[in-house]
């Protein structure tokens, strides 16, 4: 099949920006750019998904995408409103400085 | 075609590595959002304009907005590393404009559509993935909605309980009610 973006640069993209967004969450330190971080992975997971549909020309590369969409929605919102939360009691958003449990 | 794909990609890299290395969050919001915009064109490029149209929507319109309202009311910016608020100082608008300029003229590029030859890629239509959706996958639909409904509650007992303390740690000890 003569296709026209081959499968394997759409999954080293995928890979890369996977990589980035993993750099971004081991080497920030501020909350809002770790979970910036995970969106660009889950939004790399969502490309690896998005390049496997196209290649075997199925509908559920397209729909584990949506799922994904959810995922990122549901994590965004539960994270910003965690972040607000840390600000609120430590002044700050280091996630170094939540590192203790209680309870 | 392959082209653009391989401009897409490298703006999506560029864009993405700029975000991460930023030290303001304003900053860097505005290389994710081309990062997102990128990828988007090359969703559009792998024949998914309908995940294409919702990339850009959802990711780099909602859950991009929500990130902003988080800043702008922390109103923080950098300022957990250096001191001085640098959101707004200089013209950081440059680069971000600058990538997203370039996909705009990849994006009439590829609208224009003369040059590509259409049939090698299979567009998969909306209403094959709406199907698929609400037929095999109604399970996950399901479970997707009850992540989302628990991710709401979820932000109104924080927010909740964030409204009645004090900053500083102490507990007010009267109940709104």
């Amino acid at each position: 099949m003569n296709f026209p973006i081959p499968f394997e640069q759409t999954m080293v993209l995928a890979a890369v920006l996977f990589c980035l967004g993993l750099a971004g969450v081991l080497v920030r330190r501020d909350a809002i750019f770790v979970l910036l971080s995970l969106e660009i992975m889950l939004n790399a997971a969502g490309l690896a998904f998005i390049g496997a549909g196209a290649r075997w020309q199925q509908t559920d590369g397209q729909v584990m995408f949506l799922f994904i969409l959810g995922v990122a929605a549901a994590e965004v919102s539960i994270g910003l409103a965690l972040v607000l939360w840390l600000f609120h009691w430590h002044r700050t958003v280091d996630i170094d400085r939540a590192s203790s449990l209680r309870g | 075609m392959i082209v653009t794909f391989y401009i897409a990609a490298l703006v999506a890299v560029c864009s993405t590595f700029l975000a991460i290395t930023r030290r303001s969050a304003v900053h860097a919001l505005l290389y994710l959002v081309v990062s997102l915009l990128s990828i988007a064109l090359i969703f559009l490029l792998l024949g998914a304009p309908f995940v294409a149209a919702l990339e850009v929507i959802i990711y780099a319109g909602a859950i991009m907005v929500l990130f902003i309202f988080v800043i702008m009311t922390l109103a923080m910016g950098s300022k957990t590393r250096g001191g001085q608020d640098d959101n707004f100082s200089g013209p950081a608008w440059i680069g971000p404009a600058f990538l997203a300029a370039i996909l705009m003229i990849e994006l009439i590029y590829v609208a224009a559509g003369a040059p590509i030859q259409q049939d090698q890629v299979v567009q998969i239509p909306p209403k094959a993935v709406a199907v698929a959706l609400l037929g095999p996958y109604l399970l996950g639909v399901e479970l997707a909605s009850l992540l989302l409904l628990s991710a709401l509650v979820g932000a109104y007992h924080l927010a909740y309980h964030l409204g009645l303390r004090r900053p500083g740690g102490e507990e007010k000890s009267e109940v709104l009610e």
